[in-house]
């Protein structure tokens, strides 16, 4: 991923996060819950199961279509990041040959079906993290982390990391381009190189953490970064965890496509 | 080495985020016993630093290919521990939402793998007593190296142990091991390089920066071994508490996933090389040695009657297939349904 992608699909993402449809309207404690929620039902699943892990998909398309995100730029982003999760799982056909039979007369090695498992619980917890995040502003999920109990000290180290990140990412990506425009190929992107550009990279840092500090305590900064935001949970935000909670349950304990296949299977004969 | 959702379980997962959020609370405190509001700006923009800097990436000598910082070590130095650790926490929080590098349930294991131990291990017990008085060159790039290798090293570790005990894979422990330790050692040694680089340079250009943090930061030299060890063992007794829990209520458990990486229900006796070595010290440090390792009588019979995957027979698993794909279609079906709807009524 070339730095430039990387920056434009974060900008992206928080462009998404700013939208005003019903999911952006829920409050982000509520959808940091239900994501949280679905990625420990999903991934409480045994090794061999794929079909029972299929209604899951429902959640992410739902939240994807209400909140209006392009279903493609979320899909190619769990693409990019599967490569872990694919190297750890490959390895299950190599080491787990026992054939099953998943239809009659068709049977693979069991490796397969814990191998489709892993990417199929892959593709849901990444994609229901991603729309999290498209669906929710950063500054939002801080504040709802905040509520939640984590230490006043981390939510605000997280809202400077945040306001600071495109900054500092404008300012590496004027440096690599000023270092690419020196080299020749691979000329020039060395360790040494590498090692001047960070040092210079941080001390700039540094001056400007001066600067910041000197700026905020001309505004009255006394080491808390208080919020004038009021926010209540209000019974649409306790509706929408309780029915993700109960859609994940049942999906969970009850074999719902064996269930409506039985169902069609008894239709047609 | 992002751990990943789908390769944890719940249990592996759970207890390594109530130790992070334990860690998080413990250098919060830690940090406003001594903090000079200085820091709080600095922290974030380093914070911001650290991602920027991971995104330009170098030709690592000799191989071609190329490699990033992970930045813990540097911000170690810079900032001290408990600073370091939160910074790193919070950059492992980002990149878990907008790079989705892992998910929400993996990222205690990560901000563990790879906040816990270059902040809280490798540099208090490594870098700390090597450097010397951080004067001369040589020796910080000797502690860089030492605790860069020993800190990774403990990560890639901490990701084989995490995904064994979830179960998911069918990877043996020692290959598993084989393949991750050799790539970290590499990783590590280039890491150790950058990280002494980048604290020479800074030495050299703005000395005082280096000095004010360890000099505005006891907490360089105020942790403690004792406190070290006490993290440790409180973390055992969570992770030993969820993990035998789950263990005695769910037949795929800890016994289940050693059960079947191994295929028997213990660990093969009498092994050589690594597995062997790492077993005798497991033995000698185990808070409660041979416990979970052996399947009890009725948990061994819960193992028998779960239905498995295998065994089904063809006519649940046609219905299966079909109610399946039609699940798939019918969510697909409702999200297409919603798109079209809501682009006709927008104007």
């Amino acid at each position: 991923m070339s730095f430039e992608t990387a920056y434009s699909g974060i900008g992206r993402l928080d462009r998404l996060s700013y939208g005003d449809t019903v999911v952006h309207r829920l409050d982000p404690r509520a959808k940091v819950a239900a994501t949280i929620l679905f990625a420990v039902a999903v991934v409480s699943f045994p090794r061999y199961e794929v079909l029972s892990l299929l209604p899951f998909f429902l959640f992410p398309i739902l939240i994807g279509a209400l909140g209006d995100i392009p279903a493609g730029f979320i899909a190619k982003k769990v693409v990019a990041v599967s490569p872990f999760a694919v190297f750890v799982g490959i390895f299950n056909p190599l080491f787990d040959p026992s054939t099953v039979a998943i239809a009659p007369g068709v049977s693979v090695s069991a490796g397969w079906v814990s191998f489709a498992s892993i990417l199929v619980k892959f593709a849901l917890t990444v994609s229901a993290a991603l729309l999290l995040i498209a669906t929710t502003s950063f500054p939002g999920i801080c504040r709802g982390l905040r509520r939640l109990g984590l230490p006043a000290l981390f939510v605000s180290q997280l809202l400077f990391l945040y306001r600071y990140l495109f900054v500092l990412m404008e300012e590496a990506m004027r440096v690599i381009r000023a270092r690419d425009m020196r080299s020749f190929g691979k000329r020039g992107t060395g360790v040494r190189v590498f090692v001047r550009i960070v040092g210079t990279l941080f001390l700039r840092t540094v001056e400007r953490a001066e600067r910041i500090y000197g700026a905020m305590l001309a505004r009255g900064f006394r080491g808390d970064v208080p919020s004038m935001r009021r926010e209540t949970l209000r019974p649409s935000d306790a509706a929408f965890v309780l029915a993700a909670g109960c859609f994940f349950a049942l999906c969970r304990f009850v074999p719902v496509p064996q269930m409506i296949g039985r169902l069609v299977r008894g239709l047609a004969g | 080495m992002h751990m990943a959702d789908a390769l944890l379980s719940p249990a592996v997962g759970g207890a390594f985020w109530a130790g992070t959020i334990g860690t998080i609370g413990y250098a919060s405190k830690k940090l406003k016993e001594h903090l000079d509001d200085r820091k709080i700006p600095m922290m974030g923009v380093l914070g911001a630093f650290i991602f920027a800097s991971q995104m330009i990436n170098f030709t690592i000598p000799g191989t071609g290919s190329s490699g990033h910082l992970g930045g813990g070590m540097i911000l170690a130095v810079l900032l001290g521990p408990h600073a370091a650790f939160l910074v790193m926490a919070s950059v492992l929080t980002v990149q878990a939402l907008f790079f989705a590098d892992g998910g929400l349930l993996a990222l205690g294991c990560n901000i563990w793998n790879l906040g816990i131990y270059p902040c809280y291990v490798a540099y208090p017990l490594i870098y700390k007593p090597l450097e010397g008085d951080g004067r001369s060159p040589q020796r910080i790039l000797l502690a860089s190296m030492a605790s860069g290798i020993v800190g990774l090293q403990m990560g890639a570790f901490s990701v084989v142990l995490q995904t064994l005990l979830s179960g998911k894979t069918a990877l043996p422990f020692g290959t598993f091991l084989l393949m991750m330790q050799p790539i970290h050692l590499a990783i590590g040694i280039v890491e150790g390089f950058v990280t002494a680089g980048v604290i020479n340079y800074v030495r050299a250009a703005r000395p005082e920066i280096l000095d004010s943090s360890a000099s505005s930061a006891p907490l360089a030299v105020g942790i403690s071994l004792r406190n070290v060890l006490i993290g440790f063992v409180a973390l055992a007794i969570v992770t030993g508490g969820a993990l035998s829990w789950f263990a005695s209520t769910h037949p795929d458990g800890l016994e289940w996933s050693i059960g079947k990486v191994t295929g028997k229900g213990e660990l093969p006796e009498q092994e050589h090389g690594i597995p062997a070595a790492l077993k005798s010290v497991q033995e000698k440090t185990a808070f409660l040695p041979d416990y979970g390792f052996k399947p009890s009588a009725n948990e061994r019979k819960a193992k028998e009657e779960a239905p498995s995957w295998p065994n089904v027979d063809a006519g649940t698993s046609v219905s299966g297939l079909i109610g399946g794909v039609l699940v798939l279609a019918m969510a697909l079906g409702i999200g297409w349904t919603i798109r079209a709807l809501r682009r006709r009524s927008a104007p």
